[in-house]
């Protein structure tokens, strides 16, 4: 049904390096009462990129011009903790990333990033420093995400593999989703509901 | 005779319509609850697709997370909640679901209705867009949290795609101390493995102390799974589960109830099953607990100080040093007498009607101290009307204490009830994230004790010293 797909990605990289960062960071939930998926990026962030009378603070990386480009997030161990709102995942993709690395992810965001074309790439920790560090040196500094081949490749040549099971694999790069594969199963289904009403 | 398997093991199994090379398990789900915050976008993608809902009796509603807690009964004055709520009503008129709205006998958090209702059964798969969802698994079944993607499948298919987790298996054994509740077990045991030491797990809590336990005080266990990290946890049915259940509005009823609770007794994880991970923990260990930082996993027991940078290890300091930061306080000092402004009793954690009747019990022909604002949120308008029938509101009031209307609240401050910039509030809810129950808010989690103790003090305080 959906027609975005993922395969490759080579652009810069946003760094975030804070860990637990959780889904209220990412989109406090005042930000939850739309009834669409659009929008969602202008509060990514919001409390950590807007002071309260909605000027941008400067200090925050979303608000740094050299990072406008960005495409990759890179933030600390153990993203997306907490709520189950998808709007964080909605949030991140509508800024316009398509990928966010860390060294671990909470379950929940995992799934909710994957069914919305934005791939969690997890890396050792020591692989997170060494990224942090190249973004450190250079803002603009080149990552290459390459799902086909599960790896992540810095312009210094330092690269690493990265794990994700085949089945999201083939659907963001085919551009499938959960809905259209469960919906081929229908008939199955019909017969296990009946037999446990 | 068969391997032994987990409880978790035997239900997720019992539930897998097609398990197909290379995909994840298609797991046939029972009970699906929605609400009005992670459900709109859902019913875009059914009308999107053009499919109806699979099977309309297994999926209930209610309107919760963005409901005002003053005035129910008048039109929602915030027009986005107020189109919120009502693209609910529209939504499960247009699909045939029933809906607990704003008004209806039945209304109030999903995770308190679910249970009191009888709708969440021993043995079951029980989802809903929102992480809570855990707390349901202390009837003894599988029950997670799911996005709105998700939401969509089970609509569209009454199935969801997941990868089996792991097993973790907590066991607590012992005697609780004085003034030591079940939010102060499920607060320590985070406080020990960390805000995300049980990522990628399913748990089962188990052990004669989770024996003792009432639903109630089981539900408050579970419904923090997440905040260690796990999709959910469960805990074994038992007489305490059948009795609970027994004459509930949408349980079994008579003779096929006696029979369900037959299959009931068999849920249970057979001597020897394995676990991928196993956890022992002594009662007598605990302590009333409370949270100093910004995750659930930043507690300490309230003899306890603030850890001191020298006890956190290298690669955390920054994340530390912002946490306390944020909450105005210092490395090492004692939150015992820390003046509180807010008390915030409420929310999915806590809010049924024994957490009602601990703070009654406590704060009866006591007054609350001045400059503290005390809101006492109920889950369900069964829970209010309980309340109400016992006179636990006089007592409330006598206090000074406001017993407002059923909803989420200051848990999550998306409608009008939010602590203020700077301020300190006891909460009896589940996180204490940035900016969680309204922008820079500080959050103190503790039990519903420790809650009426902060009210009437106007301080935190060690609960021992109380009751």
């Amino acid at each position: 049904m959906s027609k975005e797909t993922f395969t490759k990605l080579t652009a810069t990289a946003a760094p975030l390096p804070i860990e637990n960062i959780d889904t209220d960071q990412i989109i406090p939930a005042r930000f939850l009462k739309a009834t669409t998926r659009e929008g969602f990026g202008d509060n990514l962030f919001r409390d950590w990129r807007y002071n309260a009378d909605d000027t941008p603070k400067a200090d925050f990386v979303l608000n740094n011009l050299t990072y406008a480009d960005a495409r990759i997030l890179v933030a600390g161990k153990n993203f997306g903790m907490g709520s189950s709102r998808e709007h964080a995942a909605w949030a991140i993709h509508d800024y316009g990333f398509k990928v966010v690395i860390s060294s671990f992810f909470a379950d929940i965001f995992k799934n909710n990033a994957l069914n919305n074309f934005v791939l969690p790439a997890q890396v050792s920790d020591a692989f997170l420093a060494e990224i942090f560090k190249a973004i450190d040196a250079d803002p603009h500094t080149l990552i290459t995400v390459d799902l086909a081949n599960q790896t992540i490749t810095l312009a210094n040549g330092l690269s690493e593999s990265f794990d994700i099971n085949t089945y999201k694999k083939t659907c963001l790069m085919n551009g499938y989703d959960d809905i259209d594969y469960l919906l081929s199963l229908k008939e199955d289904i019909k017969q296990f509901d009946l037999a446990h009403a | 005779m068969s391997t032994p398997t987990t409880l978790f093991d035997k239900i997720w199994d019992a539930h897998v319509v097609k398990r197909a090379e290379g995909h994840p398990d298609a797991l046939f789900i029972d009970r699906h609850f929605i609400h009005e915050v992670t459900s709109p976008q859902a019913f875009d993608g059914l009308r999107k697709r053009g499919i109806s809902v699979f099977n309309i009796g297994r999926t209930t509603a209610t309107a919760d997370h963005n409901v005002p807690t003053k005035d129910q009964h008048l039109p929602i004055k915030e027009a986005l909640s107020r189109h919120q709520v009502e693209t609910l009503r529209k939504n499960c008129a247009d699909f045939g679901i029933e809906l607990y709205d704003l008004g209806h006998p039945f209304q109030g958090i999903v995770h308190i209705i679910g249970p009191e209702l009888g709708l969440t059964q021993p043995g079951m798969t029980i989802v809903c867009g929102d992480s809570h969802t855990s707390t349901h698994g202390a009837f003894g079944n599988i029950a997670f949290g799911i996005g709105t993607s998700e939401v969509e499948q089970v609509l569209a298919t009454q199935c969801i795609l997941q990868y089996k987790p792991k097993r973790m298996r907590i066991s607590i054994n012992g005697k609780l101390g004085k003034g030591v509740t079940s939010k102060d077990i499920i607060l320590y045991i985070i406080s020990k493995i960390s805000a995300s030491g049980a990522t990628g797990y399913f748990v089962e809590y188990a052990g004669d102390t989770i024996e003792s336990l009432s639903m109630e005080a089981r539900m408050t266990i579970c419904n923090m799974s997440i905040e260690m990290g796990a999709r959910g946890g469960l805990i074994a049915p038992d007489e305490t589960t059948f009795n609970y259940i027994r004459g509930r509005r949408f349980a079994p009823q008579g003779e096929a109830f006696d029979k369900a609770v037959e299959t009931w007794r068999t849920l249970k994880t057979d001597e020897g099953a394995t676990f991928d991970r196993e956890l022992n923990i002594n009662a007598e260990d605990i302590e009333p607990m409370i949270t100093y930082g910004t995750n659930p996993g930043m507690g300490i027991g309230i003899s306890h100080q603030v850890p001191n940078l020298s006890d956190i290890p290298e690669s955390e300091l920054a994340s530390y040093t912002k946490s306390l930061a944020y909450m105005g306080l210092e490395p090492g000092m004692d939150l015992v007498g820390k003046p509180v402004d807010y008390v915030f009793i409420g929310s999915c954690t806590n809010a049924r009607i024994e957490d009602l009747r601990q703070v009654a019990e406590f704060v009866k022909g006591k007054q609350k101290a001045d400059g503290v604002e005390v809101w006492i949120v109920p889950g369900s308008v069964q829970v209010a009307n309980q309340a109400k029938a016992e006179g636990l509101d006089k007592v409330f009031a006598a206090a000074g204490f406001e017993l407002r209307d059923p909803g989420c609240s200051a848990c999550l401050g998306m409608n009008e009830d939010k602590i203020p910039a700077g301020k300190y509030c006891v909460s009896t809810s589940n996180r204490n994230f940035e900016g969680r129950q309204g922008p820079q808010s500080r959050t103190f989690l503790a039990s519903p004790l420790t809650a009426a103790v902060a009210a009437v003090t106007g301080k935190v305080q060690d609960v021992r010293e109380f009751v």
